[in-house]
């Protein structure tokens, strides 16, 4: 049976992500080993430490830059987490100073908010109804 | 000679009406955050591109504007372009209740 045991974002500094996904986000550090000049580097939600594993990828291929920049500039969040409460974690994660391109919105099915990891991405938020 | 041809275009269609409406229910979103309200609250399926050139006919026509901020881009609704209409076909005032 194949199963998700790993997901990744491309980070461009590993322990400035490291500080804000664990700090601020509250992911717990999973793994952390050298390889080859970077880190392998994962983190887990405390809610699920032996679940998938959130990789903290070197964004320095070329190609990186460009991709991260172009779904930036339309808004557009590569990456999902979920949460029990958006609204709930909205104001929490303003209150820790993170910067929301899309407020909590009800989009019926779901509620979903946009903020920026500071690492080059957009990170989506959504509660299921 | 018609003086607002880009403004009744852009008021033509459907899909770009509901792209105003969902401005006026909160102004200043980014280009995803109104392609995920048009598909999620109207079902409505077009592509990013097809809503990239409806913001574009939008914003030829004065009502919707951009906003740089940053890295990221918003959209906002700027309804006064829609003053000429009732220059041009002022609307009476309404009688008052007898």
């Amino acid at each position: 049976m194949i199963r998700v045991n790993i997901t990744s974002v491309f980070v461009d500094d590993q322990a400035k992500a490291l500080a804000f996904y664990t700090e601020k986000l509250g992911f717990i550090k999973k793994t952390d080993e050298p390889a080859g000049g970077a880190r392998w580097l994962t983190v887990v939600s405390p809610a699920d430490p032996d679940g998938v594993e959130l990789l903290l990828e070197p964004d320095g291929h070329p190609a990186a830059g460009p991709f991260k920049q172009a779904l930036v500039a339309d808004g557009i969040p590569f990456t999902q987490f979920a949460v029990d409460d958006v609204f709930a974690e909205v104001e929490r994660l303003k209150g820790l100073g993170v910067e929301f391109t899309q407020d909590a919105t009800d989009l019926g099915p779901v509620v979903t908010a946009v903020f920026d990891d500071t690492c080059g991405n957009l990170i989506q938020l959504a509660t299921m109804k | 000679m018609d003086a607002d041809p880009d403004l009744f275009k852009a008021i033509g269609d459907a899909t770009r009406r509901t792209i105003l409406d969902e401005l006026t229910d909160k102004d200043g979103q980014t280009l995803f955050e109104i392609c995920g309200r048009l598909t999620m609250k109207h079902g409505l399926a077009s592509s990013r591109q097809a809503i990239s050139q409806h913001l574009a006919v939008l914003e030829q026509a004065g009502l919707v504007r951009t906003r740089r901020q940053g890295r990221y881009k918003f959209h906002h609704i700027d309804t006064s372009p829609l003053r000429s209409i009732v220059e041009r076909w002022p609307i009476d005032r309404e009688e008052p209740n007898p």
